[in-house]
């Protein structure tokens, strides 16, 4: 095409350096500004303090569970629909739930896990006393896992898809046997789809606030809520962006993790 | 294709289960003259009228789809015309940049998001409230709008336009009458993706949203951290059945213009 084309840019451009490029820099700018507007680098090395950094170790361990078993349960899924006679069919129905509100969905978890709720009555029809199922890890860990399976699920249906079912066949031929079939073969061969669906679970899961504050009732600290407490709660604003900062470098350092070989272009 | 087994088909229902199990508990309850969501007394539908009796519920329930309309559209029309810039860089190098920019905000935390549009109003002096909202939403979802458009101009071949140049064609003309048909497919698929991620947005309108602006993720929000409350599950049995017949309509209008297009190639 010609060069002529320049003027639709323009808008876009200015949309790119108004609120992609100005709030990166404006956070970094904050994150080296104490409560008055001074300069000071004192937010930094309250980060390196144990408290924050155990905030952010535990922010990580939630995040690499909650990705483990979105993981787990989410491949053999995506695996299964890829085999249904209507798949694009069952697909959409795994996509429904993930377009009703995200709060309506932790909400309903409240009624859920609550003391008289139903797994807790039954509980009690297998003769155990209720448990406290609400505010504790194991919530906050099964609701996020809910949240994040249908965006784990689609990338890796789709690199399941894509793939050519001959070369599995081929691999039986050759006399592997199904388990092996799925590590030499389909595995590898879906990595992409996988690395997709990491990306999409990881850096949100080190993020959550929302859930952390209804299903978790703040036993579980992540970085999102770190921050969300720094900026709406405490007004820190200098030590909300420093974490802020952070929690962009941890995900820049996921998508290098999860890049994708082929293709370039897209990081 | 070998048939799937029984165990296989036990899993696939035991996700499907787990996956709307929330939903129709939510939906349920919404129908229990009981106050809470444990005993289910018996059958009213006095929440579902409590939703449409309360006005700041409405207002709210239709800030948030002006939100989202106004905020589709504009980042609709931004990230189209961004999309037929890029493809139209000679430059890869710029092009590649504009297109890892691009990407920033899809995989940026909401969290962050939140926080860093948060600084950027204050400090250029824009009020909290309906501004900062929309304009927020637009900023999230134009690099959806560029991401569904993208394809579709890059699979579209660039004889067309040399062909409608040497009918004539003006500028303008290229775009109207030869880019802009030949991409729509696209250009409908970001919109509605922009709608959707307006309508689910919570994060971000959190941090941008003043006192007496509320979208109703946020109103849902604060709902919930009082408590248990059935209008919460009606609203919810309202949302479902919008999201349902919205599925549906979406899948007719997909089934008929793919039939119209392969009917057109006749």
């Amino acid at each position: 095409m010609n060069k002529a084309a320049k003027g639709p840019l323009i808008p876009y451009v200015f949309w790119i350096i108004l609120f992609v490029i100005a709030p990166i820099a404006l956070i970094v700018y904050y994150s080296v500004l104490d409560l008055n507007g001074n300069f000071t680098l004192a937010n930094y090395a309250k980060f390196f303090t144990p408290v924050y950094l155990k905030m952010t170790l535990s922010s990580f361990w939630y995040a690499f569970l909650i990705t483990l078993f979105t993981l787990l349960f989410a491949y053999p899924t995506a695996y299964l629909l890829t085999k249904t006679k209507h798949k694009q069919l069952w697909l959409m129905l795994i996509i429904i739930p993930s377009w009703i509100n995200l709060l309506l969905k932790t909400y309903a978890f409240i009624g859920i896990f609550g003391l008289y709720g139903p797994i807790n009555a039954l509980i009690e029809v297998f003769g155990f006393d209720p448990k406290q199922i609400l505010f504790t890890d194991f919530s906050f860990v099964f609701v996020s896992v809910y949240i994040f399976i249908p965006f784990m699920i689609i990338p890796i249906f789709n690199s399941l898809d894509k793939m050519n079912p001959s070369l599995i066949y081929a691999s039986r031929d050759l006399g592997a046997n199904a388990w092996t079939t799925f590590r030499r073969v389909i595995f590898p061969l879906t990595i992409d789809g996988v690395k997709s669906g990491i990306q999409v679970t990881f850096i949100p899961a080190l993020s959550l606030f929302m859930i952390t504050r209804l299903i978790a009732g703040n036993q579980v600290i992540t970085l999102g809520t770190a921050i969300e407490q720094q900026f709406l709660v405490s007004q820190n604003w200098g030590m909300g962006s420093t974490i802020a900062v952070f929690l962009i470098l941890f995900m820049v350092l996921t998508m290098l993790f999860t890049r994708q070989k082929s293709k370039g272009g897209r990081v | 294709m070998k048939k799937l087994s029984a165990m296989s088909k036990v899993y696939l229902l035991f996700v499907f289960a787990i996956l709307y199990a929330p939903i129709f508990y939510l939906i349920f309850y919404s129908f229990n003259s009981g106050g809470n969501m444990n005993n289910f007394e018996s059958f009213t539908l006095e929440h579902y009228a409590a939703v449409f009796e309360d006005s700041r519920l409405i207002i709210i329930l239709l800030n948030t789809v002006l939100v989202a309309l106004l905020s589709g559209l504009i980042a609709t029309i931004i990230g189209t015309l961004g999309a037929i810039g890029i493809v139209s860089l000679k430059d890869k190098k710029m092009r590649n940049t504009l297109l890892s920019l691009n990407n920033v905000l899809i995989v940026s935390p909401d969290v962050v998001i939140g926080a860093s549009f948060l600084i950027l109003f204050t400090m250029i002096g824009v009020k909290l409230g309906f501004a900062s909202v929309l304009v927020s939403h637009v900023a999230f979802s134009v690099p959806i709008v560029v991401l569904m458009v993208l394809p579709k101009l890059f699979e579209m071949n660039t004889s067309l336009i040399d062909a409608a140049r040497d009918l004539g064609a003006t500028k303008r003309d290229v775009l109207t009458r030869v880019i802009l048909p030949y991409i729509s497919p696209g250009i409908f698929a970001g919109f509605f993706m922009a709608l959707t991620y307006s309508l689910d947005d919570f994060a971000v309108t959190f941090f941008v949203t003043g006192n007496g602006f509320s979208t109703l993720s946020v109103e849902i929000y604060s709902m919930a951290r009082a408590g248990i409350s059935l209008t919460i599950n009606a609203i919810s049995g309202l949302v479902f059945a919008v999201t349902v017949l919205i599925v549906i309509g979406y899948y007719f209008i997909n089934k008929r213009s793919k039939s119209v297009a392969t009917g057109g190639q006749r």
